[in-house]
């Protein structure tokens, strides 16, 4: 529609009508209904925000409610960022994000790629894939519990097979070194097939043409896909990857029920450490500075990667 | 006449007591975690219902999640409970937050003395300032840490014989702690009847309390000490004492060489799965659970026995067990205090001994026919002479994730030594206590 219709449609239209509806005014009848949804985020969103960053302030403590709070000023925050602890838990939590999302993007692209081939019965085996996705990660984290035991556990007697070692004589979820990659190959396991499906859709949305025309300037697979399949499924999966990686920053119930952090503090991420900091020792004001610094860290990454996301859209 | 006139009058006042009962009937719910003797109190509160007219509800959380469950509700000012039996390192908070109700006058009152329960108890379960006579429970359930092990292999001439002739000894029940490692070495990955067994299974949980009540069975034997003096919260040469240091190194040592593959995380349920499926010789648990194990048809019986935790420089045994509050937050104080009330009687305790419940009560605990009354009660009472507890302090919660955090992180994840485990224990604990302005 152009501006000249527009400016029409604006002559027909009677002004009492349009500025008064059963005697509320344009205005009112906006905030009737915008406001609601904007009375609830402040409640829900914006308040508590404000909330956790004053208590970040305070040495409050959720479970005495008789105690004099009082005002510490960056005490909190200087704790947190000096102790070396909470680092380690950083960087089990940077260790856990690079592994997954690597294997994940490597795995579920290759997987997207060769279900894109039209073949025999590749929808069954779609649906096959994404199974683990659709299961509750407590369940999952549970499953796989039983199948690291050293004792009963399926996985040992299939390494221990290839490897011809005896079954128990290694602990995925027990070990220091092999417990990390032991939660790794889970989250995979399950959310491999998500970045799949977003792969899948970009490729699907490549039109035939453009391969049709590299064809014809002869043109070799190899370069076909470098040149056209790749670029055109990244964006598709930046995407993917930027989901995957909040999600996984945040990732609890699934390592809680793997190795609940352990052993020792190993596979501890900042997720889980800040519970136990909140909930189990009821260190409230320290712990909302905690979240108040994990929010700006995931805000502050998950900026610059949305901008390197809209550049490559751009391109 | 006189006959008719008095079943007249015994008929009225009948009428007139249960008119009473009914019309101050109440619906009472008590909190506990969910295990054996908790299903022993259900049986042992019928008397109650029956007695005063009230009804009993029970909420019973599964151990893992029993502080969480609990202490959310007692924090939130939660009406669920109206007599709760929380956990011994609870009484700090439950008094300083308000929590429980102080129960001084009402023991007065009704002539509850605390002189009827056995000292360390009362201390333990009951007390807040600790040792002060400020009572803001009664001793329900005593309890502490203990060990049981297959007689059945201990008594088995092959296995004694090979005892014997590997270390130079008879195999017993371990009267030390070195002995009792020695014992656990000979038992790993030894053949018996065809499936290969395991030494011991010991507390590694790191979640809740596990590996801290595990190996401060082994501390408290060889003298560990939380402070200098009691009451200072000086830590330094106490926390971390050479032989807290040696204590600690045996505990990893125990763990290292002896314990079943992948019993990393491993707290009461498995030590009783290990022990159950006949993977272990020996394992440790609280005496909470010595009645069911001695009842289990497949390892109790003759097959299994009990010991008190072997001493090493000192006897010690670390302390379980719970009291009974009444929760200030409850509407029907009144009849929870009646159920205290009639929980402290003589004869109800001798029940909940019988029925599987461990009394505090000296009636119960001294009557020259309790140790032979079952085969680990000897055991409970050695243990209860010399049980030590964790910090009760309100700020208990924090003190205890620390622990868990040092001695899971040296005992099962390997990382640094002992020394360094307890020195930065007393680093995290003096923080705590920074924090709470006792340092």
């Amino acid at each position: 529609m152009t501006d000249t219709a527009m400016d029409k449609l604006a002559q027909r239209t009677p002004p009492r009508v349009a500025r008064k509806v059963r005697g509320l005014s344009d205005r009112a009848i906006a905030w009737l209904f915008v406001g609601p949804t904007i009375f609830l985020l402040l409640a829900i969103n914006i308040f508590p925000l404000i909330w956790t960053i004053y208590l970040s302030f305070t040495n409050y403590r959720a479970n005495r409610l008789n105690r004099e709070v009082e005002w510490v000023g960056l005490r909190n925050y200087e704790r947190i960022l000096t102790d070396s602890d909470i680092w380690l838990n950083m960087q089990a939590t940077a260790h856990f994000l690079f592994w997954t999302l690597f294997f994940q993007v490597l795995i579920g692209f290759a997987l997207a790629y060769l279900i894109n081939k039209k073949f025999r019965g590749n929808d069954l085996w779609t649906t096959i894939i994404v199974l683990p996705m659709m299961l509750s990660p407590a369940v999952v984290g549970n499953f796989w519990t039983f199948l690291y035991q050293p004792q009963i556990g399926l996985f040992n007697y299939i390494v221990a097979f290839f490897i011809g070692a005896d079954p128990s004589s290694f602990e995925m979820i027990g070990s220091v070194t092999l417990a990390p990659w032991a939660i790794v190959i889970v989250d995979t396991w399950m959310w491999t097939p998500f970045i799949m499906l977003i792969c899948l859709a970009g490729l699907r949305s490549i039109p035939e043409y453009i391969y049709e025309a590299a064809e014809i300037d002869r043109a070799s697979k190899w370069r076909q896909f470098w040149t056209l399949t790749v670029p055109m499924v990244l964006p598709f999966l930046m995407l993917a990857v930027l989901f995957r990686g909040i999600e996984n920053f945040k990732m609890f119930d699934l390592v809680v029920q793997l190795t609940g952090g352990g052993p020792g503090s190993i596979t501890e991420l900042a997720s889980i450490n800040l519970k136990r900091e909140a909930f189990e020792k009821w260190r409230t004001g320290y712990s909302s500075a905690y979240a108040v610094i994990l929010f700006v860290t995931v805000f502050g990454l998950a900026s610059i990667y949305v901008k390197a996301l809209n550049k490559v859209k751009e391109r | 006449m006189i006959k008719r006139a008095l079943l007249m009058a015994t008929a009225m006042s009948t009428a007139g007591l249960m008119g009473a009962n009914a019309a101050q009937a109440e619906e009472l719910t008590l909190c506990w975690a969910a295990w054996d003797p908790a299903n022993a109190l259900v049986e042992l509160s019928k008397d109650f219902e029956a007695q005063s007219g009230h009804t009993m509800n029970f909420e019973f959380v599964p151990w893992p999640n029993f502080a969480d469950r609990m202490l959310n509700e007692l924090n939130s000012g939660g009406k669920l409970c109206d007599l709760l039996i929380g956990d011994s390192q609870w009484i700090g908070g439950g008094a300083e937050n308000g929590h429980y109700v102080k129960l001084n006058d009402f023991f007065e009152a009704e002539g509850i003395s605390m002189d009827d329960f056995a000292p360390a108890t009362v201390y333990a379960y009951s007390t807040w300032p600790k040792g002060t006579p400020n009572y803001y429970a009664l001793p329900a359930m005593g309890d502490a840490n203990g060990w049981f092990y297959r007689k059945d292999w201990f008594e088995n001439e092959d296995i004694r014989a090979a005892y014997m002739e590997e270390t130079g000894q008879e195999l017993r029940e371990p009267e030390t702690q070195m002995e009792l490692m020695q014992i656990a070495k000979f038992f790993q990955e030894r053949e018996i009847d065809g499936q290969t067994r395991y030494g011991v299974s010991i507390f590694t949980e790191r979640g809740s309390e596990g590996i801290t009540m595990g190996a401060t069975g082994a501390l408290y034997t060889w003298g560990f000490e939380y402070e200098t003096e009691p009451g200072t919260y000086q830590m330094e040469g106490a926390v971390n004492s050479p032989e807290a240091v040696e204590a600690l190194e045996f505990y990893k040592e125990l763990y290292e060489c002896c314990t079943p593959p992948g019993y990393t995380d491993s707290y009461m349920e498995q030590s009783l799965d290990a022990f159950k499926s006949g993977q272990v010789a020996m394992a440790m648990n609280w005496f909470a659970f010595f009645p069911g194990l001695y009842a289990d048809p497949d390892v109790g019986g003759d097959k299994i026995d009990f010991f008190v935790n072997p001493p090493q420089n000192v006897p010690a045994s670390t302390l379980g067990g719970q009291g009974i509050s009444v929760v200030s937050y409850s509407d029907k104080q009144d009849a929870a205090l009646e159920y205290i009330k009639w929980f402290a009687q003589p004869d109800v305790q001798a029940k909940w001994w019988e029925l599987g419940g461990y009394s505090a009560h000296n009636s119960v605990l001294t009557d020259p026919g309790f140790e032979d009354s079952a085969p680990f009660a000897g055991d409970f009472l050695l243990a209860m002479e010399n049980v030590k507890d964790f910090w009760q302090e309100p700020a208990y919660a924090e003190l205890l994730l620390a622990m868990q955090k040092r001695l899971h992180d040296y005992v099962v994840a390997d990382q640094g030594t002992a020394q360094e485990a307890l020195d930065k224990l007393i680093e995290d604990w003096t923080e705590v206590f920074e924090d709470e302005g006792k340092l």
